[in-house]
């Protein structure tokens, strides 16, 4: 058996995103004595960070009041909504939905709002460990959660130890708090363990993809935030665009889809480069320069999907549980504040026992309760959705019924020999050209010498069954082409993994109908580095 | 013996570099630092002469912002002893760094110095080479192999023709080449005992080095972008291309 450091903490947390950031920081507010320590699978804070990011600022001035002294190295305030409905040609103005008036919040990059909690975490005595990912939940005899194993590093590509190879380390705590945002590997595990989701509504994810653009001068209007729906997207996709005017020249260019969408020849990717030629946005873009681009998942089962968020020795915080608020695509705040309840939880009670219900009847618990019907509103195309959600927003969340989400691996159609894979697109002159263009301004670090983090668990499907069934979504659903059918040398063809090209979004654990696909954290430090994301 | 490990704290090497709006520099908001890859292999190598009990403190120094403690911290997490920064938000030259070295030397008297051939954001590869001349004493630079016998050492250097071995006298200054070894991976609780390992900090203007600014860097752009290729398919019609293109 190999021979593992042990170190022990009162609290160790696992995710430095605002969630575990906002839980430790909050946890040493309240009990100076405290031992907290934070492990982050990125090789520095915020680098693997990437949202909107519109934050409502309420839970931040909870949490750290002089926080705007020292601002994230992005922050704009927000000054104009508008909500447009795009066809292939036009730009329609709608009314502003209610829930997406930003009057009062910012414009963040979330990776710059980490580094800032960071160092304050930092100089309250957290210990900080990015580079280092939770790979194992370690059980005590009563079944309940005692700490965390740390990845091993310097395991060679065919998993034999390497020169370097050093075990990864033991956490023992008497409370873990799982802060690794959407889909995270630990939390998934331990959902299934627990049987957290049991008589919830199965959860359901998005994919989003986010870019920051330095324009030729004169062009941004700080402070402009515009979302769209509409085209590329058919009525049946769930999804938009966001675009977000910053200082200095530049923006921030984004776009979600849900992760329901049926057509398995549907590419996500391809949908957001589409968009950023629409007439109404190409213009601006012309010339411009992309900084930096990556791609994440967004939890969006809202209240009826959050699994139970504690267990014998363990909490579920953040995204990890599935707090986003999706019809105003706004998790920040929430992550926050489900970090701070969870600290207030565990210092006035000194038990993870009881949490759930605790955050279910707080404010935020409430916030998610009131929306809760919105997004399984767009199950049925885009503008009984729409209706919906007028419905819904006017009766404040009042409505006797609590709508269904279905589990995205189930959503695709099987290919019939009709089906076209064609989409009606136009020419593309923007960069990046393509998935493999877009990797190169997400700044991968992946040793190539460890074994791959994807874990398919049966790939002889690949060829045949899903090949016919689907023709490999995943060659398309991954925004950074990191599964391939490749020839085999023999007539025939063969799945490839490019695993260095993972850019942690989690969409393929997610999406596989077939629900074969594992991912699981590369060796500590390994993936995207991005900047102001 | 001591040895006193010389580090540099850079854009990491998987960043894409990008010049400022202004042209006057390069992005670094929100863009990972790291300790330059040469200088990492150095403090690995010190080390390693320290396990093998050829050495009894390892010393690691960097010149620059107070943001450099950062990179200190790895090389203490890495295990090294102690660390000194010297501080200053000049940009910095390397006969500047080199005079910073000098001081640094004629205090702690170590019998190696150890350093990157060069860091990854200027390529200068002249620090160690003038730190040797100030100081006088022998230099090994690109050094691939180090081995040390009491008052002397042998270093295998990559010269351009293949390998080149040179014996030489102690005190002497060494640079690193990136096949001299694969440096370490930091363990945690090394991290938690580095917080603790004492680091000293001196400004730079304590020092009274006269600094002479040897280059004024005017304006930065980025290489012009490369064309695309053409695949011809004979030679005669790959001899046309290269006429046409006025090469041959
Ligand atoms: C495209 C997009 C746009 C969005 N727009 C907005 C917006 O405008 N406003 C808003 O408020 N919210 C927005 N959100 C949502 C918001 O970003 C999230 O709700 C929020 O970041 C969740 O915070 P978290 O701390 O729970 O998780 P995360 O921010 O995801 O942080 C989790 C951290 O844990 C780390 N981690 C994960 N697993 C491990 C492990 N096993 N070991 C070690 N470390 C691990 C990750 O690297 C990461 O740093 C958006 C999200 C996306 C994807
Ligand atoms: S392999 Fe999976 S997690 Fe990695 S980028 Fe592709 S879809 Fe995302």
């Amino acid at each position: 058996m190999t021979e593992r450091d042990v170190m022990e903490y009162d609290v160790v947390v696992v995710g430095a995103g605002p969630a575990g950031l906002a839980c430790a920081i909050r946890l040493k507010q309240r009990n100076d004595a405290l031992n907290v320590c934070i492990l982050e699978k990125a090789s520095e804070i915020g680098q693997h960070a990437l949202s909107g990011a519109v934050v409502e600022p309420e839970a931040l001035d909870e949490l750290m009041p002089s926080w705007r002294d020292n601002p994230p190295e992005i922050c704009v305030p927000a000054k104009k909504d508008e909500f447009l409905f795009l066809t292939k040609k036009r730009a329609i103005r709608f009314m502003n939905p209610p829930q997406m008036h930003n009057k009062g919040n910012y414009i963040l990059s979330l990776g710059g709002l980490c580094r800032q909690l960071a160092g304050y975490a930092e100089e309250s005595g957290i210990d900080l460990f990015a580079g280092f990912s939770g790979t194992e939940v370690l059980f005590g005899e009563s079944n309940n959660v005692i700490g965390v194993r740390c990845g091993d590093m310097g395991v060679a590509h065919d998993g034999s130890q390497g020169p370097n190879y050093t075990p990864g380390v033991d956490i023992h705590a008497k409370y873990t708090v799982l802060a690794e945002g959407c889909r995270g590997n630990l939390s998934k595990q331990l959902i299934a363990h627990y049987g957290l989701d049991a008589d919830r509504s199965p959860q359901t994810y998005g994919i989003g993809f986010k870019e920051l653009w330095r324009l030729p001068e004169g062009r941004v209007n700080p402070g402009l935030i515009r979302h769209t729906m509409g085209w590329p997207l058919d009525r049946a996709i769930y999804g938009g665009s966001f675009l977000y005017h910053l200082d200095e020249d530049r923006v921030y260019i984004g776009f979600v889809a849900g992760l329901d969408y049926r057509d398995p020849s549907f590419s996500p990717f391809e949908a957001f480069q589409q968009y950023k030629h629409h007439p109404s946005v190409q213009p601006l873009l012309q010339d411009g320069e992309i900084l930096s681009a990556g791609s994440r998942s967004l939890i969006e089962g809202g209240f009826q999907s959050l699994p139970k968020l504690d267990m014998p020795g363990a909490l579920l915080i953040g995204d990890a549980g599935g707090t986003l608020n999706v019809p105003k695509i706004k998790g920040v705040h929430m992550a926050l504040g489900c970090g701070m309840s969870a600290a207030d939880h565990l210092a006035d009670r000194d038990t993870t026992a009881g949490f759930d219900e605790v955050f279910r009847a707080s404010a935020r618990g409430r916030e998610l309760h009131k929306v809760r019907n919105i997004r399984p509103g767009f199950r049925h195309g885009m503008w009984r959705g729409l209706v919906n959600a007028g419905l819904e927003t006017v009766t404040l969340g009042k409505m006797p019924w609590t709508l269904k989400n279905e589990a995205d691996w189930s959503s695709l159609k099987k290919l019939s020999p009709r089906d076209t894979t064609e989409q009606p697109y136009v020419t593309r002159t923007l960069p990046p050209r393509d998935r493999l263009a877009s990797v190169y301004y997400s700044t991968i670090a992946h040793d190539e010498d460890q074994p791959v983090h994807l874990k398919v668990r049966d790939t002889s499907i690949c060829a045949t069954r899903c090949a016919q069934e689907y023709d490999n979504p995943c060659t398309r659903f991954c925004p950074a082409n990191v599964y391939e059918m490749v020839d085999d040398g023999a007539d025939g063809k063969r799945l490839q993994i490019n695993a260095a090209n993972c850019v942690h979004c989690k969409v393929c654990d997610i999406k596989d109908p077939y629900e074969i696909i594992d991912w699981v954290p590369p060796e500590g430090g390994s993936g995207p580095n991005y900047q102001n994301l | 013996m001591k040895i006193i490990v010389c580090i540099k704290r850079v854009i990491d090497y998987n960043v894409r570099v990008q010049i400022n709006r202004e042209g006057d520099g390069v992005v670094t908001d929100g863009v990972k630092m790291s300790v330059n890859p040469f200088d990492e292999i150095a403090v690995e190598e010190a080390l390693r002469i320290r396990e093998r009990g050829e050495a009894e403190e390892v010393i690691a120094v960097s010149v620059g912002t107070s943001q450099s403690q950062q990179q200190l911290r790895t090389a203490l997490a890495m295990g090294a002893d102690r660390a000194i920064l010297i501080e200053t938000d000049d940009d910095m030259q390397p006969l500047v760094v080199a005079r910073v070295f000098q001081k640094l030397v004629e205090r702690e008297k170590p019998g190696l110095v150890l350093m990157g051939k060069q860091a990854i954001d200027d390529d200068a590869n002249q620090t160690g080479q003038m730190l040797a001349a100030l100081w006088n004493r022998p230099q090994a630079t690109s050094a691939s192999k180090l081995e040390l016998t009491g008052d002397s050492a042998r270093a295998t250097r990559e010269v351009d023709a293949g390998l080149e071995v040179i014996e030489f006298d102690l005190p002497a200054v060494v640079t690193t080449d990136l096949r001299l070894n694969e440096p370490r991976f930091v363990k945690m609780p090394d991290i938690m005992k580095a917080k603790r390992k004492p680091m000293e900090t001196i400004a730079l203007s304590e020092l009274s080095i006269d600094l002479p600014t040897q280059l004024a860097q005017s304006n930065y752009e980025p290489p012009p972008e490369r064309q695309a290729g053409r695949i011809v398919d004979s030679v005669e019609e790959l001899v046309a291309a290269l006429r046409e293109k006025g090469v041959v």
